[in-house]
C-alpha cells in the first residue's frame, strides 16, 4: 500500500494490530490483554509476556490518561511533517493503568491541527481524553485536555 | 587489540564505501604489522553495507573460519570488537578484524527519510504522530529525565561543550575549528524539544578499523597491545528500542543490563575506570550511561557533568577524549572504540595520564554493548 498523504501510517492488514486499529475505527480506544492471564500489554504482540499464552482479547479502556512526556519536532523532517512543524507530540499515560502508554498528539479541539497549542502550555501531568482523526483509511488516536 | 585505522572524516568523501572499509583495514593490518592473509576472522555491524566476501577480495584476507554481524545500530560496536575476541579465545579464529564504514553525511543516507511503506513494525506507535526520527524518540525520554530528576538544559551544554573542547586538541575532529560556547548552545536551533543542534551527532563519512588477536601473538607484535578486559552486551526485559514508552521502567536502559555484566567480570569496577567513551548520538545519553555503569547513582547523571566532570585533563572522569560522535565523527561510534584503544596506548591528543582501565560504551537507548580495556591482560 503506497502513501498518499504524505504522513506515516499503519498498514491495517498487520494481524497483530488489527484490533487496535478496528477499534479506532469504531472510537473505541483498545489495549490488548491477554486471553489466558489477562495481563494488558501495550503495543500489542502475538505472546504474553507473563504467561506465554497466544489467546488474546481487546479490553475498552477510559480513554483517559496524563501527559508523561512531551515534544516539539522541528526540521528537517517528512515533508508531510515539515509542513506541519513545529507540532507537539505527546506519551499519554492511561489513567487506569497509567504503565500502559499511547503516542499522540495535543489538541485545542476534537477537530484541530497538531501546532494549534502554544508548546510552553502544555505541562507533564495534565489530563486529557481521548478523540479520533481520520487520516487517510486510518483513524488515529489523538487528545485533547480533559 | 594490537592494530587501529581510520580514513578521513567528511562530506562528501569522493571514495565508495567499500573503498574507505577496505582502506581502514589495511592501515589497521599495517598498524598492527599482520599480513592480510593472516586474518581469518570478520565482525561488522548488520548495517554495514560492506560485505565480508567484497571486503576479503579487496584486502587480499585469507581463509576466513569466522564472520558475524552485530545488530541495533549503534549499539553494535562494542559487540563486534567483542564478538570477535570470543570467536579467537574459543579457537574459531586467529586474527580478526571488526570495522564500520558508512557515508551518512548527505542528508539523503538517513534512515528515517527512507519511509515509503505502511508501518507493520513497532514504529507504527509512534511514526504516526509525527516522531519520526531518533532525535524525536530520545528528546521525548529527555523531557521525562529532565522532570523526574531535575536535569537541565545546562546539563546537557556541559556534556556537548566538554566534547567540543577535546575535539579543538584533536586535529582529524570534523568540529575542532568551531569553539562552543554555553552562550552560543543555547542560541543554536531546536532540532526536537528539548534538544537543539549540538545535542545531536555529527553525519559523517568515515570508516574505522581494528585487528585483534590472542594476548600470547600480541606480545610478538611491533604495537602497544589494549587488553579487552571484559565485554557485555545489553537488552533488558521488555526493552522496545529508542521507542522505549512502553516498559515499566523507561530511563533505565540497556546500559543497565551490560553494565552488570560488564563488572561482574572484571577485576575492576567503575571506580577504576580513568577514561571513558561513553555513546553519544545525542548528548543525554550522557547522563543516561553515567547512571547505567555506575559512575553516579541513578538520577545523578545531569548533575555528574557539573563543575567540567568531564573533561579532560582535571575533570573527574574525562570522557569523549577524541570529540566522540557529537565533536569528532560520527561513524556509528567505532571511532570510541578506536579512542579508548589510543588511551592505553598512551597516543591520544587528550591523553589521561595512567590511563590503565579505559571504558567504551555503544548506543544506549538500544540493544548495546560495551568494552573495559586494560593495559595488562
Amino acid at each position: 500500500m503506497s502513501i498518499q498523504s504524505g504522513f506515516l501510517l499503519p498498514d491495517l492488514s498487520e494481524p497483530t494490530a488489527a484490533g487496535f486499529w478496528a477499534g479506532t475505527a469504531r472510537g473505541e480506544l483498545l489495549v490488548q490483554a491477554c486471553g489466558a492471564c489477562g495481563a494488558w500489554r501495550m503495543p500489542p504482540r502475538p505472546m504474553c509476556p507473563v504467561c506465554r499464552s497466544t489467546e488474546v482479547r481487546w479490553e475498552p479502556t477510559s480513554g483517559r490518561g496524563t501527559i508523561w512526556s512531551f515534544i516539539v519536532p522541528h526540521p528537517p523532517l517528512l515533508p508531510a511533517y515539515s509542513a506541519l512543524a513545529p507540532y507537539n507530540v505527546i506519551v499519554v499515560a492511561l489513567e487506569e493503568r497509567p504503565e500502559i502508554r499511547f503516542v499522540g498528539n495535543l489538541l485545542a479541539s476534537a477537530t484541530g491541527a497538531i501546532n494549534e497549542i502554544d508548546p510552553a502550555t502544555i505541562r507533564i501531568g495534565e489530563p486529557v481524553r481521548v478523540v479520533y482523526q481520520q487520516v487517510e483509511d486510518v483513524s488515529l488516536p489523538r487528545w485533547v485536555r480533559a | 587489540m594490537v592494530g587501529i585505522g581510520q580514513t578521513a572524516y567528511g562530506k562528501g568523501l569522493p571514495d565508495t564505501e567499500l573503498s574507505l572499509a577496505c582502506q581502514a583495514i589495511s592501515m589497521a593490518l599495517d598498524d598492527a604489522g599482520i599480513a592480510p592473509s593472516d586474518v581469518d576472522g570478520l565482525a561488522s555491524y548488520t548495517m554495514e553495507l560492506n560485505r565480508e566476501v567484497d571486503v576479503a577480495r579487496n584486502v587480499g584476507l585469507g581463509d576466513i573460519t569466522f564472520f558475524t554481524q552485530v545488530g541495533y545500530g549503534g549499539g553494535a560496536g562494542c559487540g563486534t570488537v567483542g564478538q570477535a575476541a570470543m570467536a579467537i579465545a574459543t579457537g574459531q579464529c586467529e586474527v580478526a578484524v571488526a570495522w564500520r564504514a558508512r557515508k551518512r553525511a548527505d542528508p539523503s543516507s538517513r534512515p528515517w527519510a527512507q519511509a515509503d511503506a505502511r508501518l507493520v513494525d513497532s514504529q507504527q506507535w509512534s511514526r504516526p504522530w509525527g516522531m519520526i526520527r531518533p532525535v524525536d524518540e530520545i528528546a521525548m525520554l529527555t523531557r521525562r529525565y529532565m522532570h523526574e530528576f531535575g536535569a537541565t538544559r545546562d546539563h546537557l551544554a556541559n556534556v556537548a561543550i566538554a566534547f567540543r573542547k577535546h575535539a579543538a586538541r584533536n586535529p582529524v575532529a570534523m568540529m575542532g575549528h568551531k569553539p562552543m560556547t554555553r552562550e552560543s548552545y543555547m542560541n543554536e536551533p531546536w532540532i526536537s524539544e528539548p534538544l537543539c543542534r549540538p545535542d545531536n551527532c555529527l553525519e559523517t563519512d568515515g570508516a574505522l578499523a581494528v585487528v585483534l588477536t590472542s594476548a600470547e601473538r600480541a606480545r610478538d607484535l611491533k604495537t602497544t597491545p589494549a587488553f579487552i578486559h571484559s565485554f557485555a552486551q545489553g537488552l533488558p526485559p521488555q526493552h522496545q528500542t529508542m521507542t522505549n514508552f512502553f516498559c515499566d521502567d523507561p530511563l533505565r536502559g540497556p546500559a543497565w543490563s551490560a553494565a552488570r555484566r560488564l563488572y561482574a567480570n572484571a577485576d575492576v569496577g567503575p571506580a577504576d575506570v580513568k577514561v571513558a567513551q561513553l555513546y553519544d548520538a545525542f548528548s543525554p545519553l550522557i547522563p543516561l550511561s553515567l547512571e547505567g555503569y555506575g559512575f553516579c547513582g541513578r538520577g545523578e547523571g545531569a548533575a555528574f557533568t557539573d563543575d567540567g566532570a568531564l573533561e579532560w585533563p582535571n575533570g573527574r572522569l574525562p570522557t569523549n577524549t577524541s570529540g566522540g560522535g557529537m565533536s569528532e565523527a560520527y561513524v556509528h561510534g567505532f571511532n570510541l572504540v578506536l579512542e579508548g584503544v589510543r588511551q592505553i596506548r598512551g597516543t591520544s591528543t587528550c591523553q589521561v595520564e595512567g590511563a590503565d582501565v579505559s571504558l567504551v560504551t555503544s548506543g544506549e537507548g538500544v540493544p548495546t554493548s560495551a568494552i573495559l580495556f586494560t593495559g595488562e591482560p
